[in-house]
């Protein structure tokens, strides 16, 4: 057998779950192959800012007690317990753990311990999930490539001098790389979906309000949502099912049932194939946008021919106010940062500079102007001039009034009928460090196709759909408020539909440099980007 | 829709409380006219009759019992503060001649 055969790493979390229950591998095993893996390879891949051993051992012995219990109990105690018990998970570092580290990406949170857990650790603490440890992300989760994180930027193992998208970087990478089976990241305007598809892994936003944001760094607290990364749908759709659901600490978490079918995905392929005949799903053509890669473009078109040989009814169909939604989204997501960011004062947690003088002015803008970065800094001052007194109705208001008219668009198609959308879920495929770092507006473009479905609040799921020049696409699905069930199943029939294409045993190409001695993620970036490029 | 001039980005950055250095003023002053350059396309749309969207899940008037619960202890909660003085946090004056 090969290495990679015998490797646990490899496995896919519901393997781990039916191996962890019939005795043949223990949590703790499993959590240790993992942090094994994530340690040495993270010099190459900077995916961790904190990896936690001693946690993750502990949390792993307690499932591994529990699931000897509950195999002394008998198969109904077994088959009773949540298919994540056991399985190891990362978490984006702006989720809170208890006593540990939490840093956004940021300088300003360097040192800050959490003092409680988020409502989401809390619940993959009751399933017996092993947390290994915070992922690298873009400060505050501003960005689309992981450079602007404070900690270094992520290489992405499929070719080690190309970004892994944003912000939720160091989470896709740490599934791509098998440092850990799933991971959790957020999602402002694609931070989930993007990453998912430059890494060639699946990642959902689900619904607004689906998911507590209890204890999580906020963003754009309109926007802002959390999901599941995973290697394969069903996985992903665990993960979502561990952690949705309402919690009284965050209001904005909604009161709708968590679909207990996000368990129970069909483990056939062609059974999950045959779940797409008779439905009608949307192709909207203002999401091929100006600039987007051909072969992207070409790679997408493929796919969705293979959803309708299998009995899909595909009509090409039109957003009309799609190409306002990268104007819209950066006035109102900074609008929103720069009222949240507000909190960063240096008063009562985070970095603080007390100048001599006493003038209290003088040590926020020391604080503040020492801790963010280049792009939160330009994120807070769009936001606050957008809200500033005289130019409130010209750009804010402005923007959530189209924002009507976007939320709309789909409104209009799902009211027809269309069981889902699909479309490209980044208009590239990886790009190389700085390539889009001097100009920001470019870099917003990467999340064209993202960005709308946060502005109408919708869920979106991207999945790997084949590999441009040796780098993966992504392909989205996008349904009306709380399809995260339908999804899921659409995503699964694309999976079964595509399970012996040759692009799926393609493993990402540079996993075996990232474990040698190389330059690391900083100094790749440094030599393609230059240092002019802040 | 008006640029802005880099005193206008100086404001804005006051307003914020973001110290900036001149060499960030200067980028930034940049930067910020094209992205607004960008929003122009706003102006094309009519919006008058429109309402603004600030939610979209139509959630409304959640209510709760008002119960008392525990909070965090207050070590927790001090344990970040930068400066500490036994149960308070340490702030800056804010009054002239305190």
């Amino acid at each position: 057998m090969t290495d990679a055969m015998t490797d646990a790493t490899r496995l896919h979390a519901h393997e781990m779950a039916a191996q962890l229950r019939a005795g043949e591998v223990s949590a703790r095993e499993l959590a240790t192959a993992h942090l094994d893996r994530a340690e040495r390879e993270n010099a190459g891949l900077n995916a961790w800012l904190s990896i936690d051993r001693t946690r993750a051992l502990a949390e792993a012995d307690a499932a591994d007690a529990r699931l000897g219990a509950a195999r002394a109990a008998g198969p109904t105690a077994v088959t009773a317990e949540h298919p994540l018990l056991g399985i190891p998970v990362a978490l984006k570092d702006l989720i809170s753990v208890a006593g540990g580290q939490c840093t956004a990406g940021s300088r300003i949170l360097e040192g800050y311990v959490a003092p409680y857990d988020a409502h989401i650790v809390e619940r993959l603490r009751a399933v017996g999930a092993v947390s290994l440890g915070k992922t690298n992300m873009d400060e505050f989760a501003m960005g689309s490539s992981n450079e602007h994180s404070a900690y270094g930027p992520v290489s992405n193992p499929w070719d080690l001098d190309t970004v892994p998208g944003g912000s939720s970087g160091g989470s896709a990478v740490a599934v791509a790389a098998y440092h850990a089976p799933l991971s959790i990241g957020t999602d402002t305007g694609g931070s989930i979906r993007q990453p998912a598809a430059l890494c060639g892994i699946v990642g959902m936003k689900p619904t607004y309000g689906r998911v507590s944001r209890y204890g999580i760094v906020a963003f754009a607290s309109s926007l802002d949502q959390v999901g599941p990364f995973g290697r394969d749908v069903r996985d992903a759709a665990a993960l979502l099912h561990a952690i949705a659901g309402r919690d009284d600490r965050d209001s904005t978490s909604a009161p709708v049932p968590v679909p207990g079918g996000l368990l129970s995905l069909p483990n056939s392929d062609d059974e999950a194939a045959a779940g797409l005949r008779g439905k009608r799903l949307g192709l909207p053509r203002e999401y091929f946008v100006q600039g987007m890669d051909p072969d992207v473009a070409y790679r997408i078109r493929e796919s969705v021919e293979t959803l309708e040989a299998a009995g899909a009814i595909v009509d090409e169909v039109s957003l009309p106010h799609t190409e306002y939604g990268l104007a819209t989204y950066y006035i109102v997501a900074p609008a929103e940062a720069s009222a949240n960011l507000a909190r960063y004062d240096g008063v009562r947690f985070g970095r603080s500079v007390r100048l001599a003088g006493g003038d209290f002015i003088a040590d926020y803008l020391a604080t503040r102007g020492e801790g963010f970065g280049a792009e939160v800094k330009r994120r807070i001052m769009l936001g606050t001039y957008a809200l500033s007194a005289g130019y409130y109705d010209a750009y804010y208001l402005k923007a959530q009034k189209v924002r009507t008219l976007i939320k709309r668009d789909f409104d209009d198609l799902f009211m027809a009928g269309f069981d889902a959308l699909v479309a490209p879920t980044s208009p590239s495929v990886a790009f190389r460090f700085g390539a889009k770092l001097a100009d920001p507006v470019q870099m917003y473009l990467s999340d064209a196709c993202t960005l709308p479905v946060n502005m109408a609040g919708l869920p979106g799921l991207s999945v790997p759909c084949g590999l441009s020049e040796g780098m993966p696409v992504g392909l989205q699905f996008i349904g009306p408020a709380w399809s995260e069930d339908r999804l899921f199943r659409l995503g699964r029939a694309f999976e079964g539909l595509t399970a012996t294409a040759d692009w799926r045993r393609v493993e990402p190409r540079d996993l075996a440099r990232a474990a040698q001695p190389g330059p690391t993620p900083a100094e790749r970036m440094a030599r393609l980007a230059g240092s002019a490029a802040h | 829709m008006p640029g802005l001039s880099r005193d206008d980005v100086a404001h804005v950055a006051h307003l914020a409380r973001l110290g900036l250095t001149p060499d960030e003023l200067d980028r930034l002053e940049g930067q910020l006219n094209h992205i607004l350059e960008q929003y122009a396309i706003l102006t094309r749309l009519d919006t008058e009759h429109i309402p603004p969207t600030a939610q979209t899940i139509e959630l409304e008037n959640i209510l709760r019992d008002d119960v008392v619960t525990p909070s965090l202890p207050v070590e927790a909660v001090l344990s970040n503060a930068p400066a500490r003085d036994g149960d308070f946090i340490v702030v800056p004056p804010i009054l002239a001649g305190g």
